[in-house]
């Protein structure tokens, strides 16, 4: 096994202030960006915060911005770095700062409840469910999210510009409606609730200009733009723009 | 109720005060403005020899090829083409170059499509220059008002496209013929003009707005199994959107690039039978 010596800018600080820390720490084969963040905590800097939690890749907890890319600590390998090359660490920079690598993520929760969740379909009850594969693939697919809020960090609409938080949701949320509006079974129209139309008036669907971080960001590898956003913007022409749909809904309606 | 006291939302990017202090509005330490500047010289060399090309009005037939560009030809003004793409529907009022007529709705196609807005966004107006950038804007509005909010007219551009497309195939069909206009030949220019119909074909079909038509709109594929595989097809051409993007806006350039070599007389079109 081969060891060396890598030289590290990890960010400290809080709400308050803070900057980048200079660190020379030592690196041994097959290990990832998380390792050495816990090496440093072991042998340089007792106090350092870090969240994190599975190690696999699969909790979402480890998000930081590497060498200013959005990614998952756990997930960067050491080997993808040159040996001379300084690897900057820094929380993620959308988001309030709690202490060094640790941000407050609590504006994805509040824009997750403004989500009305699954409406079950009336008559059936749970164990009642059937459904068919190729209905369920879409939705499947935005299943995998880990909730890591890498693409909602990235996204340029809150990430450059704060005041967008208020009326947009991002596009993890944004693929939590599509999720739902491509559920087979999800009664939401039936009690009056237009998905595809609270992505655009509620949710902030058109500030999307689908420049596609989002997809570049994912660690899971959800197409969130092509698959989830792009589908959304469609289902709202449907409803919004297009006046052959929205003649052929009415004639069908009548009859 | 609203009191007229709730606190407004801060303005700001990055460097707004509860978020971590850094004043670099970026750490990337790899080349990450390469893509950007890449479709940006991309797009303005095609826009610079597009717009020569559309006004240039001259050199756009020699038969039997016709130019995509000035394909259908609609005014009077434009050179007579055997058992061409010729209607006169504009008429002989009609002053300037007729493909201005027409380019409109391939351009109005590709201006709108989902992967050139990615690539304009990015390449000429830096919203974002690229992932975790700090884009140069103060204010952001993305595309919900006008003009930016007319990205929604793309499946109407997708319906014109389709008939370009169809009229496009027919000139193809029309290059099976030499000079004299006699069927069952073919030469270096049909070739050239087959693979640009097939990329042109490809991107159309490729395009979000067909992939939502086709079946993308359903939420139960397994009642509608014929537009579930019509969705899948499309969905794995759809995939290679930005390629075949790039590869039929070369190919439409090269097909009237060598229309306008032969038809000024640079050199004779090869045949091959």
């Amino acid at each position: 096994m081969s060891s060396y010596e890598a030289r590290f800018k990890v960010w400290r600080g809080d709400a308050q202030g803070g900057d980048l820390e200079d660190f020379k720490v030592e690196v041994n084969d097959g290990e990832v960006v998380l390792d050495i963040i816990h090496r440093l905590q072991a042998t340089q800097a007792p106090d350092l915060a870090v969240r994190w939690n599975c190690k696999a890749g699969k909790c979402g907890s480890c998000s930081a911005e590497i060498n200013g890319r959005p990614r998952l600590m756990c997930m960067t390998r050491m080997s993808v770095f040159e040996r001379d090359e300084t690897i900057t660490v820094t929380p993620l920079r959308a988001f309030p700062v709690v202490r060094d690598l640790v941000t407050d993520v609590g504006f994805n929760y509040q824009k997750a409840r403004e989500i009305p969740s699954f409406v079950p379909p009336e008559g059936l009850g749970p164990g009642d469910y059937r459904m068919f594969q190729e209905d369920v693939d879409r939705p499947q697919e935005f299943r995998k999210c880990i909730e890591c809020f890498l693409c909602q960090d990235t996204c340029h609409v809150v990430r450059d510009h704060e005041e967008n938080k208020q009326a947009f949701a991002g596009p993890r949320f944004l693929m939590r409606v599509a999720e739902l509006d491509m559920h087979p079974l999800d009664a939401a129209e039936e009690t009056g609730l237009d998905r595809g139309r609270t992505a655009q008036d509620e949710h902030g669907l058109g500030y999307c200009n689908i420049t596609k971080c989002c997809t570049e960001v994912c660690p899971e590898g959800i197409r969130i733009t092509d698959n989830a956003l792009i589908p959304l913007k469609e289902r709202a022409v449907d409803r919004k723009y297009d006046p052959l749909v929205w003649l052929g809904n009415k004639i069908r309606r009548r009859s | 109720m609203a009191t007229g006291t709730e606190p407004q939302p801060v303005s700001g990017g990055v460097r707004t005060g509860t978020r971590a202090a850094i004043d670099a509005p970026h750490l990337r330490t790899d080349r990450w403005w390469l893509a950007p500047a890449a479709t940006a010289a991309g797009l303005l060399a095609f826009v610079v020899y597009s717009t020569w090309r559309a006004f240039a009005d001259a050199d756009y037939y020699a038969a039997p090829y016709v130019s995509p560009f000035y394909s259908p030809c609609l005014a009077e003004r434009c050179e007579p083409m055997r058992a061409g793409p010729n209607w006169e529907i504009f008429g002989g009022w009609w002053g300037i170059s007729p493909a201005i007529i027409i380019l409109i709705f391939p351009l109005g196609f590709r201006l709108t499509c989902y992967y050139y807005r990615k690539a304009y966004y990015r390449g000429f107006w830096a919203s974002p220059p690229a992932c975790a950038v700090a884009e140069p804007h103060k204010k952001y509005t993305g595309e919900t008002r006008f003009p930016l909010i007319l990205q929604n007219i793309h499946r109407y551009f997708f319906y014109a496209a389709i008939l370009v497309a169809g009229i496009l195939t027919y000139d193809t069909v029309l290059a099976f013929r030499d000079e004299h206009y006699a069927w069952g030949h073919m030469g270096l220019g049909t070739l050239v003009f087959l693979v640009n119909i097939v990329l042109i074909w490809a991107y159309t079909l490729s395009c979000h707005s067909c992939r939502h038509i086709v079946g993308g709109k359903l939420r139960h594929f397994s009642k509608h199994p014929v537009r579930y595989r019509m969705w899948q097809w499309v969905g794995k051409l759809n995939a290679r959107h930005m390629q075949l993007a790039w590869a039929s806006l070369l190919s439409v350039a090269l097909a009237d690039f060598y229309v306008y070599l032969v038809a000024s007389g640079v050199f004779d079109d090869p045949r091959f039978f």
